[in-house]
C-alpha cells in the first residue's frame, strides 16, 4: 500500500520531475560549468578557469555600470512600489461606494503588456511634445528630457514601473481585509487614534504580505529587462545609464555571443539574489507575522 | 438640580455625536476626493493612448498635448494591418498563448494534485526543491537552455516558447496545492470507497471543485505568454514567426516612430487582457489573493 502510493505520487509529479532535470538542474551546472569557459555558442569550449569572473570585476566597466543601474533601480524603485501600493489598498480598502470602479481603475495598468506601456511612456515622455513636461511647465517647473537623458532615463523608467503598482495591491488588500475587526475595536477602546491604528494594527498585522510582495519586487526589480530594452531601441542608452543587468547579459550572450562570459554574469546575479533575499529574512523574517503557519 | 444635570448631560451627547458625524462626513469627502483625484492620474495615460490612436500624426506631435483630436483618424487601426504584418502577429501570440495556457493547466493540476494530496516518502523533500526553484533568476539557466533548443533545431519555431509550459511551473503549482489543500479530505475518501481510482479521484472531484483556482492560473498564465518579450526576442528570427511583442516595435524606427497606428497597435494588444479580465475579474482577484496571503 505505501510502495504504491509512493509511486503513485512519484506518477502525479513526473511531468514536474523531467522539466525539473532538463530545464533547471541540467542546466544550471552545465551554466555553472560554462562560466568557466570560453565558449561562444559555436566551435568547442575551452576551459579557462576562473577568467571569465577575473575580467568581470577588474576590467568590465560596463558590469559594473549595469549593476550600479539595477541597483539604483532596485533600492529607489523597490520601496517605492512597495509604499504606494500598499497605501492605494489602504484608501481601496475604505468603506464607500463604486468601489469596484476605482479597484477596476488602478489595476487596469497592470494588465499592459511591457512593450506597450514602454511604448506608451515613450510617447509621455517626449522631450517635445510629450505629456510629462506639458505638466512640468504648466505648474512652472523645470522639463526634462526623461529618457534621452543621462540622469532622468532611470528615474522615468521608476515613474513608469509606479504606473503599475496596482499590482501589488490586489494580495495588499486581501491581507488587509484578513485583520479582525475586533482588534482595532480593542485599540479604540484604548483611546489610539487612527494613525496609531494604522502603525500598531494595521501595518504588523499585514507584514507578511508586504514581506511577500517585498521579496517578489526585489528579485523582479534585479530582472527588469523588457522596458529598458524597448525605451533605448536596444542598446540601454544614453550612455549605457539604462543597461540594466539581464539586459548587459542578454548581449553578452545573443548579440556578442560570449555564452561563457555571460554564464558568469549570470551565477553572479543569482548570487547577488541569494545575499539580498537572505538578508531581507534575517532583517525582517523574525518580525514578520504570520496568519497561516501550518 | 439632577434634571438640569441630565439635560445638560444629552446636550453634550448630541454635540459630541453631531462632531462624531461631521468628522465622517469630511472624512468621507476626502476619501472620495483621494479617490477621484489618483484615479484620474492613473487613467489619464490611458486615455492619451486612445486618443492618440485615432489622431492623425500632426495632431500625435503638437504642443501643448491634446486628448481628442480635432480630426478623427480611425484609419489608423486599418494601417495598422496593413504598415506590418500585424493580422500575422496576432495570430502567432494567440497560437503560441494558447498552447502555452493548455500546457500550464494540464501539467499544473497534476502535479500540484501529487503534492497537495498524495503522501509519499520524498514529497516534502521535492515540495521545497519546487519552492527553491522559484528564486532561481531564469538567466542562469537561459543560456544553455536555449543551447539545447538550438541542438534540436528549434529556433525560429514556437516550441521553445510552448514546449517547457507542459512540464508545469512551480508558482502555479504552488497557487493550486494550496487551493488542493482546502477541498475536505472526507469527500475523497467516500470516493475511494465507491471504487474510485486517485486519477478518477482528481478528475471527477477535485477539479470540479477548484475552477476559480484554475480559472486563475489560466488568466495569468494568458496574461505572462502575451506579455513574453525576452523569449521571442531569444528564439524568433523571421518576422513572419514574430508574436505581438515583438511585431509592435516594427512601428518604431530608428528615427521615424508611426504614432498613430503604433498607438492604435498597443489598442489591439491591451484588449484581449481587458476582456479577460472583465470576464474573469471575480475569480481572478480571489485567485492572486489566495497566493499572496499565504506567502
Amino acid at each position: 500500500m505505501n510502495k504504491s502510493r509512493t509511486f503513485l505520487f512519484y506518477m502525479f509529479i513526473l511531468p514536474w520531475l523531467i522539466g525539473f532535470f532538463i530545464f533547471t538542474a541540467g542546466p544550471m551546472i552545465y551554466s555553472l560549468y560554462m562560466s568557466f569557459t570560453d565558449y561562444s555558442g559555436l566551435g568547442a569550449a575551452n576551459w579557462v578557469g576562473i577568467e571569465n569572473y577575473k575580467k568581470i570585476f577588474s576590467e568590465d566597466p560596463l558590469f559594473w555600470q549595469s549593476l550600479w543601474n539595477t541597483l539604483f533601480y532596485t533600492i529607489l524603485g523597490v520601496p517605492l512600489g512597495l509604499v504606494v501600493g500598499y497605501l492605494l489598498a489602504v484608501l481601496l480598502n475604505a468603506k464607500v461606494k463604486f468601489m469596484g470602479v476605482f479597484r477596476t481603475i488602478f489595476y487596469l495598468p497592470s494588465l499592459v503588456p511591457t512593450v506597450a506601456s514602454s511604448l506608451l511612456w515613450i510617447l509621455i515622455f517626449q522631450p517635445d511634445f510629450g505629456i510629462a513636461n506639458a505638466v512640468l511647465s504648466f505648474l512652472h517647473l523645470p522639463t526634462s528630457n526623461w529618457l534621452l537623458s543621462e540622469e532622468m532615463v532611470k528615474p522615468a523608467l521608476i515613474i513608469m514601473s509606479l504606473w503599475g503598482a496596482g499590482g501589488g495591491m490586489v494580495i495588499y488588500l486581501a491581507g488587509l481585509q484578513s485583520v479582525p475587526a475586533s482588534l482595532y475595536e480593542a485599540a479604540e477602546l484604548d483611546g489610539a487614534g487612527k494613525l496609531r491604528k494604522f502603525w500598531h494594527v494595521t501595518v504588523p498585522m499585514t507584514s507578511n504580505v508586504i514581506f511577500f510582495n517585498l521579496i517578489m519586487g526585489l528579485i523582479g526589480s534585479f530582472q527588469v529587462f523588457t522596458q529598458a530594452y524597448v525605451v533605448s531601441s536596444g542598446n540601454g542608452g544614453p550612455n549605457y545609464k539604462s543597461l540594466f543587468y539581464v539586459f548587459y547579459l542578454y548581449q553578452d550572450a545573443f548579440k556578442f555571443f560570449k555564452m561563457g562570459y555571460a554564464s558568469a554574469l549570470a551565477w553572479i546575479l543569482f548570487i547577488i539574489i541569494l545575499i539580498f533575499t537572505l538578508i531581507q529574512f534575517k532583517v525582517f523574517g523574525k518580525k514578520v507575522y504570520y496568519e497561516f503557519d501550518e | 438640580m439632577e434634571l438640569t444635570e441630565a439635560k445638560v448631560d444629552s446636550k453634550i451627547r448630541v454635540k459630541k455625536e453631531r462632531s462624531i458625524k461631521k468628522v465622517r462626513i469630511i472624512e468621507r469627502i476626502a476619501t472620495y476626493a483621494l479617490l477621484v483625484g489618483l484615479s484620474i492620474v492613473f487613467i489619464f495615460p490611458f486615455l492619451w493612448l486612445l486618443g492618440t490612436s485615432v489622431k492623425p500624426e500632426s495632431e500625435a506631435l503638437t504642443f501643448p498635448p491634446t486628448i481628442l483630436p480635432k480630426e478623427w483618424k480611425f484609419s489608423n487601426y486599418q494601417d495598422v494591418f496593413t504598415m506590418v504584418s500585424f493580422g500575422k502577429y496576432y495570430w502567432n501570440s494567440i497560437i503560441v498563448t494558447l498552447m502555452t495556457v493548455v500546457g500550464t493547466v494540464v501539467s499544473s493540476t497534476i502535479v500540484a494534485y501529487g503534492f497537495a494530496r498524495i503522501k509519499a516518502k520524498g514529497s516534502n523533500f521535492w515540495f521545497i526543491l519546487l519552492l527553491a526553484t522559484m528564486m532561481l533568476p531564469p538567466q542562469v539557466t537561459m543560456i544553455p537552455v536555449y543551447m539545447i533548443f538550438s541542438k534540436l533545431g528549434w529556433v525560429n519555431t514556437f516550441l521553445p516558447l510552448i514546449v517547457p509550459h507542459f512540464f508545469g511551473s512551480a508558482y502555479f503549482i504552488f497557487l493550486l496545492r494550496q487551493f488542493f489543500k482546502t477541498i475536505p479530505k472526507e469527500l475523497e475518501e467516500s470516493a475511494y470507497l465507491d471504487g474510485c481510482s486517485t486519477f478518477g479521484i482528481f478528475w471527477r472531484i477535485i477539479l470540479p471543485l477548484s475552477v476559480p483556482a484554475v480559472i486563475t492560473v489560466a488568466l495569468l498564465s494568458f496574461m505572462w505568454a502575451w506579455n513574453d518579450f525576452l523569449g521571442p526576442l531569444i528564439y524568433l528570427n523571421d518576422d513572419s514567426m514574430y508574436t505581438l511583442a515583438l511585431g509592435i516595435l516594427q512601428f518604431k524606427g530608428a528615427l521615424i516612430i508611426s504614432w498613430g497606428p503604433m498607438m492604435a497597435a498597443s489598442v489591439l494588444i491591451i484588449l484581449p487582457l481587458i476582456i479577460l479580465f472583465f470576464v474573469g475579474q471575480k475569480y481572478f482577484i480571489q485567485g492572486i489573493a489566495t497566493t499572496g496571503g499565504k506567502g
